[in-house]
């Protein structure tokens, strides 16, 4: 048997919203554009997904087309509408886009670069924000190292946490800005919340450290009493103190 | 498909080019033929140890610069068929090794050999990673002491991250741990490293574990690899290792102290 040509899989991707609360052809455009102008680069020919959950209940029908036509002038590419009130929905069906069911997730706004005066303005009818739904709002990406990190190997996880699978040989250092695990003998050197984030922590299974780091307190292996050597223990830091505690 | 086995270890005088020679040998003992490369140019070895120092005319650099084939270079072993030697310079120095003109060589002995064995020089510098980037498998030659095992270490991570499995994301290097000099006497009086203890640290297959044994400096100074001397344990330890290499499951000897016999302690005789 030949392989497949291709393969489905499911993925997340993160996309803009564009959450309508009225739909009023002339200001619609004129207010989406001044929202792109602030940030052109973020928006250009990015997928949106347009939601009507937050359009009022008795909002006169939307003239989908329109609307679409304008986004597209704006160079987004709409790919779907979210939260389709049922009145609505021949309508929508005849655009041909995607029809997706109310999110679940919390979307992150998109911050307005003049936040002040827009605060002074009547509510906006657009809003634009950005959402990866099955992703909890905060998560950061996470490295997964699955061989040992040999003596002389730096490994740094940038923006999230580092999980290593294996050990981390003496004279091997791993970094993280969020918090390190190790499934394997910690005899190197590991370094969480290098860009100063005091609630990272580190774990391992066997605490052999040569240096262990939280936001730049630091201590030598010298330091590790017996209750931790060589057993599984985390590491978190407690206002300026850095405790090494049996797991 | 020909083999490409890299002899390595980070630091030197751990006996690289003695686990060479014996390896390469037994490969051959056992019908697959073989080539030994020295990739230590500028320190030439490997053609003392296999006692064949008189009978170099051209060498690995020679080919490398088209200046001799590689058939004018290789030198044939006269004790152990299906086995050839190919000399390093011992006038040049590592930066006439690049990596197209060694690809070459590789290529075309890989039409010709089972097995290409190349003995890598100390370090981890450009000669060290030119003996490895082209390796299928790892012979981690380690003594049982804490720099040797680091140094180990550093040139595992190497292999990892530098070689040519490791850059074009094949599957990695098959690596090999292969520990020489035990005595298991030292071991047990704590002044040296156990099988555990270097296994624990390194994490990698065990291949062989070679005692440490007058046998295996005689046999250096005579250009007889230690493998032909059957009666050695040194010997017969790298036997075993050529076993397991090939795929054998053969139990580990020469690990634990050997109580002296009877007649050994009357009459105060050494192991």
């Amino acid at each position: 048997m030949s392989a497949p040509d291709f393969q489905l899989k499911g993925s997340t991707v993160t996309v803009v919203v564009l959450e309508l609360h009225r739909y009023a052809p002339e200001e619609f455009s004129a207010q989406l554009e001044a929202r792109i102008r602030q940030a052109p680069q973020l928006f250009e020919g990015s997928p949106v997904v347009i939601s009507l959950e937050s359009l009022d209940v008795d909002h006169p029908e939307v003239d989908f087309e329109a609307l679409l036509t304008q986004c597209r002038a704006l160079e987004l590419r709409p790919i779907a509408f979210r939260a389709l009130p049922p009145r609505f929905s021949a309508a929508a069906a005849a655009t041909g886009l995607a029809v997706l069911p109310p999110g679940t997730a919390r979307g992150r706004n998109i911050p307005s670069r003049e936040a002040a005066p827009a605060a002074a303005e009547p509510e906006p009818a657009v809003e634009l924000h950005t959402e990866s739904s099955p992703q909890r709002p905060g998560s950061r990406p996470t490295r997964t190292i699955t061989r040992p990190v040999r003596s002389g190997q730096q490994i740094y996880a940038e923006g999230g946490d580092l999980i290593v699978l294996a050990q981390v040989s003496e004279g091997a250092e791993v970094l993280a800005d969020g918090n390190i695990h190790i499934y394997g003998a910690l005899r190197g050197r590991a370094l969480a919340g290098v860009h100063g984030d005091a609630s990272a922590r580190i774990f391992c299974q066997n605490m052999d450290a040569e240096l262990i780091s939280v936001a730049g307190h630091f201590l030598l292996s010298d330091a590790l009493t017996e209750s931790v050597h060589r057993k599984p223990a985390q590491v978190a830091l407690q206002g300026d103190v850095l405790n090494v505690s049996a797991l | 498909m020909a083999k490409i086995i890299v002899v390595t270890s980070g630091k030197g005088g751990v006996g690289k080019t003695t686990s060479s020679a014996a390896i390469g040998t037994g490969l051959a003992q056992r019908g697959h033929s073989t080539i030994i490369i020295d990739f230590d140019v500028g320190l030439r070895n490997l053609d003392l140890i296999m006692g064949c120092e008189r009978r170099v005319v051209y060498d690995f650099v020679n080919v490398i610069n088209e200046e001799a084939t590689l058939n004018q270079a290789m030198i044939k072993d006269k004790r152990t068929d299906n086995l050839y030697i190919l000399p390093a310079s011992q006038t040049r120095d590592k930066d006439a090794l690049t990596e197209e003109s060694v690809a070459k060589v590789l290529e075309e002995l890989k039409e010709r050999f089972e097995y290409i064995i190349c003995d890598s020089p100390a370090g981890i510098e450009k000669g060290a990673q030119m003996a490895l980037l082209f390796a299928d498998e790892a012979i981690v030659v380690t003594n049982p002491e804490v720099s040797s095992v680091r140094d180990s270490d550093r040139i595992l991570g190497i292999l990892q991250s530098k070689s040519l499995r490791a850059r074009e994301g094949q599957e990695p290097v098959k690596e090999h741990l292969l520990i020489t000099r035990y005595n298991p006497a030292r071991v047990n009086a704590g002044e040296m490293l156990s099988v555990a203890d270097v296994e624990d640290i390194l994490a990698i297959p065990l291949l062989g574990v070679i005692p440490e044994s007058q046998d295996v400096l005689k046999a250096s100074n005579q250009g007889e690899p230690v493998i032909l001397n059957s009666e050695a344990a040194a010997g017969q330890a790298y036997s075993d290792a050529v076993e397991r290499l090939l795929g054998k499951a053969v139990e580990h000897r020469f690990v634990d102290e050997e109580r002296p016999g009877f007649f050994k302690r009357l009459l105060g005789g050494r192991a």
